[in-house]
């Protein structure tokens, strides 16, 4: 083909591409009728993250199986596409590249830590791809080839403090995080809301980062000993991530600090996390989720039962990320039958409104703005490292992309059905692509 | 649904009591039956009514009101489908072993889809850490009641405010009298009676301090300046005690920093091998201890023990495989070892993941080493800590015996200082190599074994130490074992102590960018090798 380019175009040249192109759509109309859907997953399975994403791999295999075991979608079987971003940030961009452009994958389900999301947006946005992510973040974004399936903070941190406040009476907080994107952003917000809504005084509110992976906590635990010794009712609430909760938990429990004296509610901290450490020392602290392996319901059981058997291993846990990517692969399911085609264009309007089980007994819905409505359960950690669950929300929340509680963010709405088609609309000066608004939050956040 | 079971339960009552009265002499029904009575308002809706439902409980004077709070503390007091209550003997796996709540007779195994659990919250549960603690303070058993005096600071309200007063007069054991006492007078002082008060003066226990602090804030001027005056009568001892905190923690960070970098002393500062896989050695030895716990199950701490030569072992096995295949072909090549080594690390790391899993292990900490040593009342060490800490004081005492009296370490100190020396005064330089290489992987081992007690056994454990271990190795002056333990240790000090007010990531920089300057003055670290080895 390069050679042509050198001669002039000759009709008889155009022509005979027209019918090679012509050839070709037909070609590919009736491979479409054969070839399976292509199902992208994007986690990774080895790295840092591994510990958390590769469970989420497994999970979108298994899902894939049984709607295959069901007939398949549009009667045409589903096939999944792996790759190893290797919890390598710019690799994620690259594999993402490597799924849309030339595996051509239908949907993607993937991704764990937001500066991952962050790095594989331009690329799903570029080439216009599906991408589902399942797990709980910092809000302050809606793309229109995203669905977040996970909790924005509306559906977790908020609720959270309103259940501290509410129903065991605190009145002091430490906000433990580890210092990236997603801790600093909620913290934020929490400082915010627990003073305008809850008029908690600056004194009351500890602000404490860490290292990713931090393992000495000897010193900020009894700093949060000490702040918690000064007469009110004190909780912790805690952002730290991944590994390094468990030397935390541990040296709470060392230091003697129980859940009866300062509760720790966590909201990184799920079965799988406990998994990896004796839960003895642990009873009583809290955790914020929108699913639990505990939760009472037919359906969740035969999820468990289900994922048992397929991972072969008895003491298998579930978790609230993979109750995400339980949703969100029926919702894409159940879009590619309303729609009749797994064509992104035609996916992204279709899934709006779609409605499907929940595993903890109600529905979940795909909102206007991306997010998906949630139950908030608050959960205490049990011996057998499960959680009993002590509070829900009388119903389910709709996820908010843009934060109420931050200047610059509080204005602007998402919206992506036509004709407003926006991630990030503002309500007061009616204008699209309120960049500037989304920066003024940064700038916030900075300060 | 609830109505209808009581009224089910009265009929049982009345039809069944008769003829069952009957044919028993001793009335052990009727005792079930109102043990069922109970049990059956535990299982309320609210949480106000389940704890209305333990004081009956614990006023009614059944003798299994103990076991059932405590089954219900575990969650283990649960129902089956058709109303029964079971405890729960084992709630680990799919299907649980059960036994009836009333009779205590054997249920078999029954699944967690046919059992509801009677959940409890914090607050609960705290009311029945309180209501076990009550009946306990009357057991025949000293530490029990020791420990339920304990557990009385801050939880007495004023039912137990009438039960315990009397109590404290009648204590046969003294420890249990002051507690009780201190119990009481935290309740007054938090009510802001000046008794109170007096009482709790001098007293550093957090739950006293919490309740001054609460007076201090309080109405009565008078109550409140006594608070005052009683939280400042502490305030010099609680700053010793801080000051001596600080010390600790200090110390056991930089006891984790010597037992991960002195592995590292011997194979980069002896024998000069930029060894990357270091921290994948500590890894092994971590996962060791894992792979002994799962071999002796019910037994962590002999597990642990054990671990400790096997630990060793395997680690210096893998080390010497890896001076065998890679180490010994590069000598001389320290950016070409720093590579290939650093690839050997990311290889150990994956194994890991595909052969074991990508999830961290858990590694029980045994009995003997969870706590902590209680010095007085605001001051506590945690033990596990203290236990690193000896281990790593021992391994750099047995190291240090290895290098100054054994022919090994002689062997090792001629090789290095002189190579060509040695060989020709007949020592075999590549067996010392390798056995110099095993001994640094051994200890690295060792390190991991010592860890598994603090940090996560995962793929990442070793990641994690890898630099700080090359760190307190330059900083503490390469080649010099005993710079390895002042550094370690002093930098564990200047970091805890720049912690609390620096913030943790603030104090990690400002730690590196004084060993920055530092080594920008001396670039031969604290203990700089003298004579002609330095030149080496």
């Amino acid at each position: 083909m390069t050679t042509q380019y050198n001669r002039p175009l000759s009709r008889r040249f155009i022509t005979s591409l027209l019918a090679a192109a012509v050839m070709g759509a037909g070609a590919q109309a009736v491979a479409q009728e054969d070839d399976p859907i292509k199902v992208g997953i994007l986690h990774s399975l080895s790295g840092t993250m591994a510990i958390s994403e590769s469970t989420l791999k497994d999970t979108v295999e298994m899902l894939i199986e049984q709607q295959n075991e069901a007939g398949g979608l549009l009667g045409r079987q589903l096939e999944a596409v792996v790759v190893d971003p290797a919890s390598n940030w710019p690799l994620f961009a690259e594999r993402a590249r490597e799924l849309l452009a030339q595996e051509e994958v239908d949907v993607i389900f993937g991704n764990w830590t937001s500066v991952s999301r962050k790095a594989v947006l331009p690329v799903v946005e570029e080439l216009n791809g599906l991408l589902f992510y399942p797990v709980q973040y910092e809000g302050e974004e809606s793309s229109e080839n995203v669905f977040y399936t996970g909790a924005a903070p509306n559906q977790q941190a908020i609720p959270a403090v309103d259940y501290l406040i509410n129903e065991v009476g605190i009145e002091r907080f430490a906000l433990v995080g580890t210092d990236y994107v997603y801790p600093r952003t909620t913290n934020r917000i929490l400082e915010a809301y627990l003073k305008d809504e809850h008029g908690v005084a600056e004194e009351d509110i500890m602000v404490n980062y860490t290292p990713f992976g931090h393992s000495d906590w000897q010193n900020i635990v009894s700093e949060i000993r000490r702040f918690g010794e000064e007469g009110k009712p004190t909780a912790v609430v805690s952002t730290i991530n991944g590994d390094a909760n468990v030397p935390f938990y541990r040296e709470l429990a060392n230091q003697g600090i129980d859940a009866a004296d300062i509760p720790v509610i966590a909201f990184s901290v799920g079965e799988q996390e406990l998994s990896g450490i004796d839960t003895g020392p642990l009873v009583g602290h809290l955790a914020a989720w929108n699913y639990f392996m505990s939760v009472d319901t037919d359906e969740n059981y035969d999820f468990i039962d289900a994922w048992i058997d397929w991972s072969g291993d008895e003491e298998a846990v579930t978790n609230d990320p993979m109750e995400a990517h339980y949703i969100g692969f029926n919702m894409w399911a159940e879009a590619v039958r309303k729609a009749g085609t797994t064509d992104v264009d035609a996916i992204k309007d279709a899934i709006i409104g779609v409605t499907v089980p929940n595993l903890s007994g109600g529905y979940a819905a795909m909102m206007p703005n991306h997010h998906i409505t949630k139950p908030v359960l608050i959960g205490e950690v049990q011996d057998n490292g499960q959680f009993d669950i002590v509070w829900q929300t009388p119903s389910t929340v709709a996820g908010d992309a843009w934060s109420d509680y931050l200047p610059g963010s509080r204005d602007l709405i998402a919206d992506w059905r036509k004709p407003l088609a926006c991630g990030n609309f503002n309500v007061v000066n009616g204008t699209c692509g309120g960049s500037t608004a989304a920066e003024e939050a940064e700038a916030a956040l900075a300060e | 649904m609830r109505r209808f079971l009581c009224l089910g339960l009265l009929c049982c009552l009345l039809l069944g009591l008769v003829p069952l009265a009957a044919a028993q002499p001793e009335p052990r029904s009727s005792n079930t039956d109102t043990g069922h009575a109970l049990l059956e308002t535990l299982d309320a809706d609210s949480y106000r009514d389940k704890g209305e439902a333990i004081t009956a409980l614990l006023q009614s004077d059944d003798e299994r009101a103990r076991e059932w709070l405590q089954a219900l503390l575990d969650g283990r007091l649960q129902r089956t489908d058709d109303g029964r209550f079971v405890v729960v003997l084992d709630n680990s796996g799919r299907n649980w072993p059960v036994e009836d709540a009333l009779t205590g007779e054997a249920l078999g195994e029954m699944s967690r889809r046919d059992l509801d659990r009677i959940g409890i919250n914090n607050a609960l549960r705290n009311q029945l850490r309180s209501a076990i603690a009550v009946v306990d303070l009357y057991s025949p058993n000293v530490e029990r009641r020791r420990s339920s005096a304990d557990r009385l600071l801050g939880e007495v309200d004023e039912e137990l405010f009438d039960t315990l007063t009397p109590l404290i007069e009648e204590a046969e054991d003294d420890y249990v009298r002051r507690r009780l006492a201190q119990a009481v007078a935290i309740y007054q002082t938090e009510n802001g009676e000046m008794a109170g008060v007096e009482a709790l003066s001098g007293s550093l226990h957090p739950r006293a301090r919490v309740a001054l602090n609460r007076a201090a804030n309080g109405d009565d001027p008078v109550v409140a300046d006594a608070a005052r005056a009683a939280l400042a009568s502490v305030e010099q001892k609680l700053k010793i005690n801080r000051g001596v905190e600080t010390l600790y923690f200090g110390l056991s960070l930089g006891s984790v920093l010597v037992l991960a970098a002195i592995g590292l002393a011997i194979t980069f500062g002896v024998m000069g091998v930029i060894n990357m896989a270091h921290g994948e050695l500590m890894m092994l030895g971590a996962y060791t201890t894992w792979m002994m716990q799962q071999l002796l199950p019910g037994q962590p701490g002999l597990a642990l023990v054990l671990s400790i030569p096997a630990g060793f072992l395997v680690a210096a096995l893998a080390g010497i495989a890896i001076e065998r295949s890679v180490i010994q072909f590069l000598k001389g090549r320290p950016l070409e070892t720093l590579l290939a080594t650093f690839g050997i690390s990311l290889i150990l790391q994956q194994l890991v993941r595909t052969v074991i899993s990508p999830l961290n292990r858990t590694v029980i900490t045994p009995e003997w080493m969870s706590g902590s040593l209680v010095i007085n009342d605001a001051l506590s060490l945690t033990l596990n800590r203290m236990f690193v800490l000896g281990f790593a004081l021992l391994v750099f005492v047995g190291l240090m015996l290895i290098m100054r009296r054994t022919r090994l370490g002689l062997e090792v100190r001629a090789v290095t200082q002189n190579r060509a020396m040695a060989r020709s005064m007949g020592i075999r330089a590549t067996r010392v190599d390798i056995l110099t290489f095993a001994l640094g992987s051994g200890v690295a081992g060792l390190a991991g074994v010592a860890l598994s007690q603090l940090t996560n056994v995962g793929p990442n454990l070793g990641q994690n130490y890898i630099i700080d271990s090359f760190m307190v190795v330059v900083f503490g002056g390469v080649g010099n074992l005993w710079g390895t333990l002042v550094a370690g240790l002093s930098l564990g000090v200047i970091n805890q102590i720049l912690e609390p007010w620096a913030g943790a990531v603030l104090a990690k920089i400002i730690v590196l960018v004084f060993i920055i300057l530092f080594i920008q003055k001396r670039p031969r670290g604290l203990f700089p090798q003298k004579g002609r080895a330095a030149e080496g």
